[in-house]
């Protein structure tokens, strides 16, 4: 085919990109060897200073990252049951079934913050539903000021959000499977317990892996819920990475510092999300 | 054993729903209660538990002089945000999409693939990273806490997911009908533009969909790059929560803002098969 038009299809929306990008990426780099804080703010080099306070003098930081990576694997391993389970159940003929899918798809058209507003109002200990219902058991949890248990309520509101995602690109999955397989399968008189096991999720593989990696990415980013719904306390038992290097930088003005946060934390996420890949592939590929 | 499956199957379908709903009914409930009712204990049922008003309904409409919430603004601020970039989105995605689709691109170790791979691992880039040199570029070119500048944020969110959904759209899009549309004369844009996209109408338009949502749900940014001239939705709610608590214009808020987006729910549904959603993600 012609030569020249391929780069007038491809470049415009990839030049946008790179061009948006490319600056903020550099800076981010640069900005990370400077001091840059709210007395002294300017592009000075103080060399690696900031890298060794963050791997040497911040256990927050890393605490923060550690419960970022509990909170959106656990969310995300509750988010591909449920999904998978959904999906399954509303794939063939039930009543309703265009009703169903459609009702399970709404929470992820909702913007999380303003549902975490009212997901507050929901939990809240005195005046919301959640404890008044409990109480006919005489229990009153601490749902938003309790170190434990707000892990869990942020775990219950992300999977109430990001459930539909992954129901939706499983039900899309099952949806595009070829029929061939289940048909020997009904031929061989497999029970629905042996054909999902040997048939069903085998042929789901690949398409789980997908969607367990992009909703690893997305949950990777949980922020927004936590700042809605707990400010990333009491203390900082809910504080996730992204939230500290936000209250580092745009809290404290920490520019530098929090420069050399994001730009570790970039290179994790990239590191740990292609392992995360990799490792998947072989444990669902091989079966 | 099949009627306990069955059993269970609708169970499971009834939790997950009351579970889907319950955050939605209070919000209603709430929003016609006044601050007697929301005070004084936990009530479900207008009539019986409590008297409903329309006062949380009204403020919504009201100027902020009178005491109002003012939504109207942030509402069209967020709409026109969200519309216009997706559409710079679908627009340059699509052309990148199809560019990596049809034609093989080589610049040293870089191929086809590589440059898709790019595209998509914006989405890894945790928004935190770019938020802070986003805030001092802006600020630097005059363009914090304004529409333009957010718009520009958006379409780096934006474009991945349309150049993620397209390729492998247009991938499934038989290549016969560009070629046929060349050697009936037609030059390779005409081609693209009069035979390929009527083709891919599914692919668009689940696309599309996906970019109106994450536009339209994204908090983060806007809360960061924009203060008072800018208000888009979410800042706008969110900011009503710190308030002292009005929870039933909060509520009453809270559903205008979710509502339109619900129909987007049924056009993904309708498009679940056809758009080849299932082939972008393996």
């Amino acid at each position: 085919m012609n030569f020249k038009h391929k780069y007038f299809f491809l470049f415009p929306g990839l030049f946008v990109l790179i061009g948006i990008l490319i600056f903020p990426i550099i800076f981010v780099v640069r900005l990370s060897l400077s001091g840059w804080n709210s007395y002294n703010p300017g592009l000075d080099y103080i060399g690696l200073e900031n890298y060794v306070r963050l791997f040497t003098d911040d256990p927050r930081f890393w605490e923060s990252f550690f419960r970022l990576s509990f909170l959106s694997v656990t969310t995300v391993i509750l988010q591909y049951v449920i999904g998978f389970a959904l999906a399954h159940m509303v794939w063939k003929d039930i009543k309703f079934k265009r009703f169903f899918r459609v009702l399970f798809l709404v929470p992820m058209m909702t913007t999380p913050v303003i549902m975490t507003v009212i997901w507050r109002t929901f939990f809240h200990e005195s005046l919301g539903p959640v404890n008044d219902l409990l109480s006919i058991f005489g229990v009153a949890p601490k749902w938003l000021t309790d170190p434990v248990i707000a892990k869990f309520t942020v775990i219950i509101v992300e999977v109430w959000q990001w459930t539909p995602f992954m129901f939706l690109l499983l039900l899309a999955g099952l949806l595009s499977l070829p029929k061939e397989p289940f048909l020997a399968a009904a031929i061989d008189g497999a029970s629905p317990v042996r054909k999902f096991i040997y048939v069903t999720f085998p042929l789901m593989a690949p398409i789980s892996i997908g969607a367990i990696i992009i909703r690893l990415i997305e949950a990777s980013k949980i922020m927004d819920t936590v700042y809605v719904l707990t400010s990333g306390g009491p203390g900082t038992s809910t504080e996730t990475s992204s939230f500290y290097i936000f209250i580092k930088g745009l809290r404290e003005f920490q520019m530098g510092y929090a420069a050399s946060m994001s730009f570790t934390y970039l290179i994790i996420m990239i590191i740990s999300l292609t392992i995360i890949a990799k490792v998947l592939t072989k444990i669902l590929l091989k079966e | 054993m099949n009627k306990f499956y069955i059993f269970l199957k609708y169970f499971f379908i009834i939790i997950w729903t009351v579970f889907v709903v319950a955050p939605f009914l209070w919000a209603l409930t709430t929003s016609f209660k006044d601050f007697q009712s929301v005070n004084a204990g936990v009530t479900y049922i207008p009539w019986i538990d409590f008297e409903p008003n329309l006062e949380g309904w009204k403020v919504l409409i009201k100027s902020p002089a009178k005491g109002g919430v003012d939504i109207v603004e942030p509402y069209f601020n967020s709409l026109f945000v969200t519309c216009t970039a997706s559409l710079i989105s679908i627009i340059l995605g699509t052309l990148s999409a199809y560019a990596l689709s049809r034609y093989t691109f080589k610049a040293g170790f870089v191929k086809n693939n590589d440059i898709t791979f790019f595209f998509i691992s914006q989405r890894i880039m945790p928004p935190i990273v770019l938020s802070i040199p986003f805030f001092l570029f802006l600020s630097a070119i005059n363009l914090l806490d304004s529409l333009v500048g957010l718009i520009v944020v958006y379409i780096v969110l934006l474009m991945p997911i349309a150049v993620w959904i397209m390729v492998d759209f247009f991938n499934k899009v038989p290549r016969e009908i560009d070629e046929t549309a060349l050697i009936d004369g037609c030059n390779p844009y005409q081609a693209f533009l009069k035979v390929v996209l009527p083709n891919s109408i599914p692919g668009l338009i689940v696309a599309g969909m996906f970019c109106i949502i994450f536009g339209w749900i994204d908090f983060f940014f806007a809360f960061i790059l924009t203060f008072t001239e800018v208000q888009l939705l979410p800042v706008k709610i969110v900011a009503l929560n710190s308030s002292v608590t009005p929870w039933w214009s909060l509520s009453a808020s809270a559903l205008v803002s979710v509502a339109p987006l619900i129909i987007v729910a049924f056009i993904v549904e309708r498009y679940l098969s056809k758009g080849n959603l299932s082939g972008a993600i393996k």
